[in-house]
């Protein structure tokens, strides 16, 4: 029964090609927008640490006065001072706790002549490593008493070890950052979590990897170069010391709903131990979010991103909606043909799954064709210079996920038009003749 | 002709009816509110910077090893380093000026606060205008290209150098002509004194420039695009970046030569692919996303269009082929071609129309809803009106085909039985 209805389909479809070809363009163009849009959001949206970002949480205080102007940079405080950082650090409250910050540097290693290479990396404290589960091809991180004393260590991802010391790890050799000399304790394995959850996210999260670490402390003490935002209120300059700067980004590790609650009341105490000092002068608001709720409310797919989005689908709609109008074209067409079949004993069903399965044959053509766009659609995207575009590209999910669209938008379309289809009676169409 | 008959065909049809309306309404919605954010991208796009951009580029560069600008000496020394390179930027043939500078229009790197008419005010408090700052020399206004409209150029006497951390607010400082008239209105802001960021010490306004655009081209610099104070002032840090304006026609050679004479000059430095920028350069990648959406959307507008004409040109041709035979009677009876031609034009106009008034409705909703969850502006209404006579000029154009074969049909097709 199926193949033949499918046989049926096949030559109804040959029959009228301009017809056909004209649903299963609207169709493929339809799928093919949609689908390369929602690839790229699902790649941007996609968790950076999955096995891990259940447990990380990123503390939100907010030290700024309480009139925050409209022209004010709204994420200001997103992310910390100094103080505050370090207050946070050394109470431990949390299984782990990093602070952090980007870091640009010139570097180079101790050979003489040897020219200067200009990296981006961050500079981190000790449970950055072990928090973030980052993985280590020789050696590792450093320890608190490291951050303390402030030591002159730093680990490398695998490729500026590469251009550094070629292919062997450069464990225990030394690199001249800036004017100074740093230990190498670690060598990355690949490690380029996308987004860049932890970096401060405003804008570009995408493409970015980091070419070393070291410590935060150690950074501040030698005045090394740092990368991001620095939002100040008050008078008194723009000193990364002050507790009127924001500048650090910190996260923290908490296992269970208890130790998330006992972390909020710690930070809602320590909010109301510093208005006591004068500072913080808003009402106590803390907040923790989640490693995902912190990427949405930062924004990580840009709003450019998810308009497009939206006009993707809204031109599927557009499409589906004129595919049901050429589909019930099509089958009322062929008016004659159904009554002849009913009065020759068809029954609605069998009519109806005639009809359906000939909508599912466009569904397929159309999946194909907008497969085809699709890749054309992402190879497009990948061409574009931003930070995201490299990840755009298909996994076997979103494979499957393109012709179930397609098929079932089909299906969903052809649906009122085969109902209309069946329901003709046969006699009136057979009197007519 | 009565449109009755029209009306009590359509009534047959109705689920045709029904998908050609909804399908006009959401293509009207979708490309009045995309066409407006192609507009509004474009004008985005066309801001003028207030700079002449041509034979403009810009170098940055970073220090190897040179002294931090915590001490008197190591400000001497940076500054030092900083004059050797300019000296020598000013003296190749190919260059016509040359000035230290911290940023540029568009370039999205920026220094921004707040400028009041009283002391040690509250910068984040209401009432204070915001600014970004500009740091350069007395080549500035000349190597920008900027127009002084009122007051005086900086003069080499003017012009200080700090340390980046060093707070000391300039003397003298220009701004753009919104800054002044806003401080000032009605008056000339020459020579009046107002506080940067805070600050409990004046400064004084010595020129006012007609226009400056600020490096920031986020939606956050919305409020304060045109909000620029130049302050005569080189900032030794360990970095610079050189403003350099090329004689017409050499500014290739001029950026060609750059890398290796500035590590002829000192090779205790790092210049990467990027340190040397044509403002072309810096423009397209300010604006390229804007111009990749303003593509993008013009490019589903069309298929959109296209894709609403086609399904009407497909129900249209089901539709005549259905009444072939009444439209022979029709012409049996004494209809002309024309009348044929007109009915399926009216018939049309009348579903085109509807669905159309329904999508400007579905139009103004999208905008809402686009401005609640993104960053938009109201639609202007002219947007949704044209959009309204496009697509029913559309629904005319793509039932023209049909419609011509319809009145085409023999008046013996009445005589045929099917």
């Amino acid at each position: 029964m199926f193949a033949y209805y499918l046989d049926l389909a096949l030559r109804s479809l040959r029959r009228n090609k301009v017809f056909t070809v004209l649903m299963v363009v609207c169709v493929g163009l339809g799928i093919g927008a949609s689908m390369t849009m929602i690839t790229v959001v699902h790649v941007m949206s996609d968790d950076p640490l999955p096995e891990r970002s259940g447990q990380l949480y990123y503390p939100h205080i907010d030290p700024w006065p309480a009139p925050h102007g409209r022209s004010t940079n709204p994420h200001a405080s997103d992310n910390l001072t100094l103080p505050d950082a370090m207050n946070l650090l050394r109470a431990g409250r949390a299984p782990g706790q990093a602070a952090m910050s980007g870091a640009a540097i010139s570097i180079h290693s101790e050979q003489p002549n040897a020219q200067p290479l200009l990296e981006t990396g961050h500079y981190v404290t000790a449970d950055f490593f072990s928090m973030f589960g980052v993985p280590f091809r020789a050696g590792g991180g450093w320890t608190h008493a490291d951050d303390e004393r402030h030591a002159r260590v730093i680990a490398l991802s695998s490729a500026l070890n590469r251009m550094l010391f070629g292919d062997s790890p450069g464990i225990g050799r030394t690199v001249r950052v800036g004017d100074e000399d740093f230990r190498v304790i670690g060598v990355l394995d690949d490690w380029h979590p996308q987004p860049m959850f932890y970096a401060d996210v405003n804008g570009r999260a995408f493409g970015r990897s980091d070419a070393f670490f070291l410590p935060l402390q150690t950074a501040l003490d030698l005045k090394l170069d740092f990368r991001g935002s620095l939002s100040c209120h008050g008078d008194g300059g723009d000193d990364r010391t002050t507790d009127r700067c924001t500048w650090l980004q910190f996260w923290v590790k908490l296992e269970n709903p208890k130790q998330v609650s006992a972390y909020m009341q710690f930070l809602a105490d320590y909010w109301r131990q510093q208005q006591a000092h004068g500072r913080f002068p808003q009402s106590v608001d803390p907040k923790l979010y989640r490693l995902m709720d912190w990427l949405a409310y930062k924004n990580v797919v840009p709003g450019d991103v998810r308009l497009q989005l939206w006009l993707a689908l809204g031109f599927l709609g557009v499409c589906m909606v004129d595919i049901v109008g050429l589909l019930l074209a099509k089958f009322l067409r062929r008016s004659n043909e159904i009554s002849v079949r009913r009065a020759l004993g068809a029954r609605r069903g069998q009519v109806f799954l005639q009809f359906g399965i000939e909508s599912a044959v466009i569904g397929v053509l159309g999946g194909v064709l907008g497969l085809a766009i699709a890749e054309l659609g992402l190879w497009s995207v990948r061409q574009r210079p931003d930070g995201y575009a490299q990840l755009a590209s298909m996994d076997v999910s979103m494979l499957m996920g393109t012709f179930l669209l397609a098929i079932g938008g089909s299906v969903l379309a052809g649906l009122l038009p085969a109902w209309r289809a069946c329901r003709i009676a046969p006699a009136i169409q057979l009197k007519a003749h | 002709m009565t449109t009755h008959p029209i009306l009590a065909a359509l009534r047959k049809h109705k689920a045709g009816v029904v998908l050609i309306a909804l399908q006009i309404a959401l293509t009207l919605a979708i490309v009045c509110n995309a066409i407006f954010i192609i507009g509004q991208r474009i004008e985005r796009v066309h801001r003028v910077t207030g700079i002449d951009e041509s034979n403009l580029f810009l170098v940055t560069q970073q220090w190897v090893g040179a002294p931090d600008g915590d001490d008197a000496a190591g400000v001497a020394k940076l500054d030092n380093m900083q004059r050797e390179d300019l000296a020598a930027l000013r003296n190749l043939p190919d260059v016509a000026s040359v000035a230290p500078i911290n940023s540029l229009p568009l370039l999205n790197s920026s220094w921004n606060g707040a400028i009041s008419l009283k002391p040690g005010s509250e910068m984040r408090k209401g009432g204070n205008t915001r600014t970004t700052f500009y740091f350069g020399d007395e080549q500035m206004l000349s190597t920008l290209g900027v127009r002084l409209v009122a007051g005086r150029a900086f003069t080499v006497a003017d012009v200080q150098h700090r340390s980046m951390h060093d707070q000391t607010e300039p003397t003298v400082v220009i701004v753009t002509k919104p800054i002044a008239d806003k401080l000032f209105p009605g008056g000339s802001a020459v020579g009046k004194a107002m506080y940067l960021d805070g600050s409990t010490v004046p400064t004084t306004i010595i020129g006012v420039i007609e226009r400056l655009q600020v490096p920031g081209t986020g939606s956050w610099t919305n409020t304060f695009a045109y909000n620029a104070t130049l302050e005569p002032l080189r900032i030794d840090a360990n970095y610079s970046r050189y403003v350099v304006r090329a004689k017409p026609g050499r500014m290739e050679a001029a950026m060609k030569a750059m890398p290796s004479l500035l590590y002829k000059i000192n090779p205790m430095r790092v210049l990467d692919d990027d340190s040397v920028k044509s403002f072309a350069d810096i423009r397209a990648a300010a604006y390229r996303a804007d111009v990749g959406m303003a593509i993008l959307m013009g490019v589903v507008c069309l298929v959109l269009l296209g894709v609403t004409a086609a399904g009407i040109v497909g129900l249209t041709s089901f539709w005549v082929g259905q009444r072939h035979r009444q439209i022979g009677v029709r012409r049996a009876l004494g209809a002309r071609k024309i009348d044929i031609l007109h009915y399926f034009q009216i018939e049309n106009l009348m579903i085109a129309g509807a669905g159309a008034l329904i999508g400007v409705a579905l139009a103004v909703g999208l905008n809402a809803w686009l401005m609640k969850h993104f960053e938009m502006d109201r639609i202007p209404v002219v947007y949704v009106l044209v959009g309204l006579v496009a697509l029913v000029a559309l629904g005319q154009a793509a039932v023209f085909v049909p419609a011509r074969r319809a009145s085409n049909v023999s008046p013996i097709e009445a005589t045929r039985a099917v």
